[in-house]
């Protein structure tokens, strides 16, 4: 080894440190912005259709129920949001949900292991965006999604197929960054 | 020995058996035929409980978890293989779900990283060896010479000791 080599090896922990430093700031930086969710799974169901199912409605919510059958010939891609009354990051979604419902989306709701009547309270306290509402008390129907945790929502198009999952609360960051232009592009 | 100490040595001999850390503690969980039971524990160990992410949904308190180990067992006691099981969780839950991931093109990488890394070690210590062939050292110069003779020394010594 030359001695010019050698003390450019001398500098390899230093360049190696640096990179690692780098690749952490990166990861730290993706957390922060919502790029990247050290959590985050893909749904095995993309590209393929919803489960079927069969769900009672949340009575007295004054919306009809979702069923599989509203679920294929759509005029325009839905949301299926999984959610409950008990989960925090919910309630931090809900203002996106309410504004997509305002902006004629359709929201379509399971409520997730929930009391019906706490179900109920939340929707008087912060407002209902669901067009449909079913619940999912023993939560088997949320299995055969794919659900891992509350809130999720799965992005359907005209014909019914799952084209994206988010796991967590849609921020207004995430509705204008993601879910917006994937309404535009599944709307045709 | 007096009674009273024979049973508090056997009270703390008991304390530190092992005790066995699944989460199913709930025996209404537990399928009726101990055989039955056995392969929805096997199997439930190789099955990732997705809210933990880094235990198995036999060993994890998670709701979602409990409920899984509920499927897993509705669906041997239904006669399903443990093939069919684990599809099922597969199919809805993805190679994630599986705390032994399948061979596939997607995870090639994954299997291959030992393989990758001994490989690499291997052609390290190689390299390494190759290089530490001793180089037999330049023969001296005529100055060198003349002046190991001014100093009563052979000619061709010392060069390498150094």
């Amino acid at each position: 080894m030359t001695p010019a080599s050698r003390r450019a090896l001398l500098f390899a922990p230093f360049a190696l440190a640096a990179a690692g430093g780098l690749g952490f700031y990166a990861v730290l930086r993706g957390m922060r912005t919502g790029e990247y969710n050290p959590r985050g799974v893909p749904s095995a169901l993309l590209g393929r259709r919803a489960p079927d199912f069969i769900l009672p409605p949340l009575e007295e919510s004054g919306v009809p129920p979702v069923t599989s059958a509203d679920l294929a010939n759509l005029p325009g891609p839905v949301l299926v949001n999984f959610w409950a009354s008990w989960c925090v990051p919910c309630i931090i979604e809900h203002p996106q949900l309410m504004r997509l419902s305002r902006e004629g989306v359709p929201v379509f709701g399971i409520a997730y292991k929930d009391r019906p009547e706490d179900s109920r309270r939340f929707l008087r306290q912060h407002g209902n965006p669901f067009a449909r509402l079913s619940r999912d008390e023993p939560g088997r129907v949320a299995i055969d999604w794919g659900v891992y945790g509350v809130p999720e929502t799965y992005l359907l198009d005209r014909q019914g197929i799952i084209r994206w999952r988010y796991a967590g609360p849609i921020t207004s960051d995430t509705l204008q960054a993601d879910l917006r232009p994937l309404l535009r592009r599944y709307a045709g | 020995m007096r009674p009273a100490f024979l049973r508090r040595l056997v009270l703390l001999l008991a304390l530190l058996a092992p005790l066995p850390t699944l989460a199913v503690s709930n025996p209404a969980e537990m399928l009726s035929d101990p055989a039955q039971e056995e392969r929805a524990r096997a199997l439930g160990r190789e099955i990732r409980c997705m809210v933990c992410q880094n235990q198995s949904i036999e060993d994890s308190e998670a709701e979602l978890a409990r409920d899984l180990r509920l499927v897993v067992r509705e669906r041997i006691a239904a006669g399903a293989t443990d093939e069919q099981v684990r599809d099922f969780l597969h199919a809805r839950y993805g190679d994630f779900v599986l705390l032994k991931p399948p061979f596939a093109w997607s995870t090639a990488l994954l299997w291959a990283t030992p393989l990758i890394a001994m490989l690499a070690g291997l052609g390290l210590i190689l390299g390494l060896r190759r290089r530490a062939v001793p180089v037999a050292p330049a023969p001296l110069t005529e100055e060198e010479r003349a002046r190991l003779a001014a100093l009563g020394l052979p000619p061709e010594q010392g060069g390498t000791s150094a």
